[in-house]
């Protein structure tokens, strides 16, 4: 397979952030009770995803290894800063939607481990590929979580009904059925991957 | 990099430096757009809960504290032609299940309500987060619009409370924290009436 076409498929299926991984699993948890909100925090992670790997790469031989840590931190709040003012002032609905998983995304693990275990080695046009896929990988995931939490606790996709809401178990809307349904989607994931745990 | 003093703080202060600048020229572009924003949504609900109006009821707006308590609430007074036809309130209660919910109640001439607004809240999913339907619903006495909290001494109520509105199914708590917040409203609406007499 063509190398480049190697990392986003990397990003996507083989180091999935979330099914395989397993990296940034707040958010995953806390922003996917329906498939549109999962799909935003997917969406905004990625953003911020790709722009710090960018920049990291870029800056890699300029920082000391000691104190590379908190320089790859910086760079990554900046970005959510700049995300969060951009989104509060077009967005409004949707911030007020995401609310404080948006700052949160700083600590998400994902993008700091891209950083430290990609972004810091490779150039830039492979980073932001990297970016991409992981951050892809990372919608994805969230979408169908969200989807899957929003059909069966509401009867709703995308808002749009398929049964009626007094079928739906609300336990899916709600935190328990999120680690229910992530449990099995990520034993779905592992078995269609054809790999041994 | 081999890490030295000199060239960790030289590289770690140059990154945040430009970070601050990049922070300081991204918020002074969106500071204008956040405030409109923020602005907007508080017209667009005024604007859904009141009678018609030709007046700037955000530039009117007052504070006036409800009997019998300390913190006053922020009244937007709507007006045709000078005349008082009604008005926006913005009110809060700390009786929820999480935390503080915010509302915009809107009354008319009478002190009927004529619609309401959420305007944050955490309540459950599922179960509390209903009452943005819930109270304008036309099924069984759900619906909040066009009572009067100001013909009786004590106010709205749930049925569990011998009142006459029926509550949030499995959302009693909600339900009495979305009527301490009207009920407060309404206070203060009746304040506004008299003072304009």
């Amino acid at each position: 397979m063509n190398s480049k076409l190697k990392i986003l498929y990397n990003g996507i299926v083989t180091e999935n952030p979330t099914f395989v991984l397993m990296l940034g699993m707040c958010p995953t948890l806390g922003t996917t009770g329906s498939a549109m909100t999962g799909m935003s925090m997917g969406l905004a992670t990625m953003g911020v995803l790709i722009c710090s790997n960018v920049v990291i790469s870029l800056i890699k031989n300029l920082i000391p290894a000691k104190v590379r840590i908190p320089a790859y931190i910086v760079v990554i709040a900046t970005f959510v800063s700049v995300l969060q003012l951009v989104m509060e002032a077009y967005l409004p609905a949707l911030n007020t939607l995401l609310g404080i998983f948006i700052p949160l995304i700083v600590v998400n693990c994902i993008l700091l481990g891209r950083a430290e275990a990609f972004a810091s080695r490779h150039g830039v046009f492979d980073s932001c590929l990297d970016g991409i896929g992981i951050g892809l990988g990372f919608t994805i995931a969230l979408t169908i979580l969200g989807a899957v939490r929003e059909i069966l606790g509401t009867g709703r996709i995308f808002g749009a009904e398929i049964f009626p809401e007094t079928y739906g178990s609300l336990i899916f809307v709600l935190a328990p059925g999120a680690f229910i349904a992530l449990g099995l989607l990520i034993a779905l994931f592992t078995k269609l991957r054809g790999a041994r745990c | 990099m081999k890490s030295t003093l000199m060239n960790m703080v030289l590289s770690l202060g140059i990154i945040t430096i430009v970070a601050a600048a990049l922070l300081a020229g991204v918020y002074t572009l969106t500071e204008k757009p956040i405030k409109e924003a923020a602005l907007n949504k508080q017209i667009e609900a005024i604007s859904a809960v009141t009678p018609q109006f030709n007046n700037d009821p955000v530039a009117e707006a007052i504070d006036i504290t409800p009997d019998g308590e300390t913190t006053p609430l922020k009244v937007f007074p709507a007006k045709q032609d000078g005349k008082l036809v009604g008005a926006a309130v913005e009110s809060y209660s700390l009786a929820g299940f999480s935390g503080e919910i915010r509302l915009i109640y809107g009354f008319d001439s009478e002190g009927n309500i004529t619609g309401y607004e959420v305007m944050s809240h955490a309540e459950t999913p599922g179960l509390g987060a209903k009452m943005d339907e819930w109270f304008r619903s036309p099924e069984g006495n759900r619906s909040v619009i066009g009572l009067n909290p100001s013909s009786t001494p004590n106010g709205l109520a749930v049925k569990k409370d011998n009142g006459d509105v029926d509550a949030i199914t499995a959302a009693t708590i909600t339900s009495r924290a979305f009527l301490d917040a009207l009920n407060r409203a309404s206070k203060a609406y009746t304040k506004l009436q008299e003072q304009n007499k």
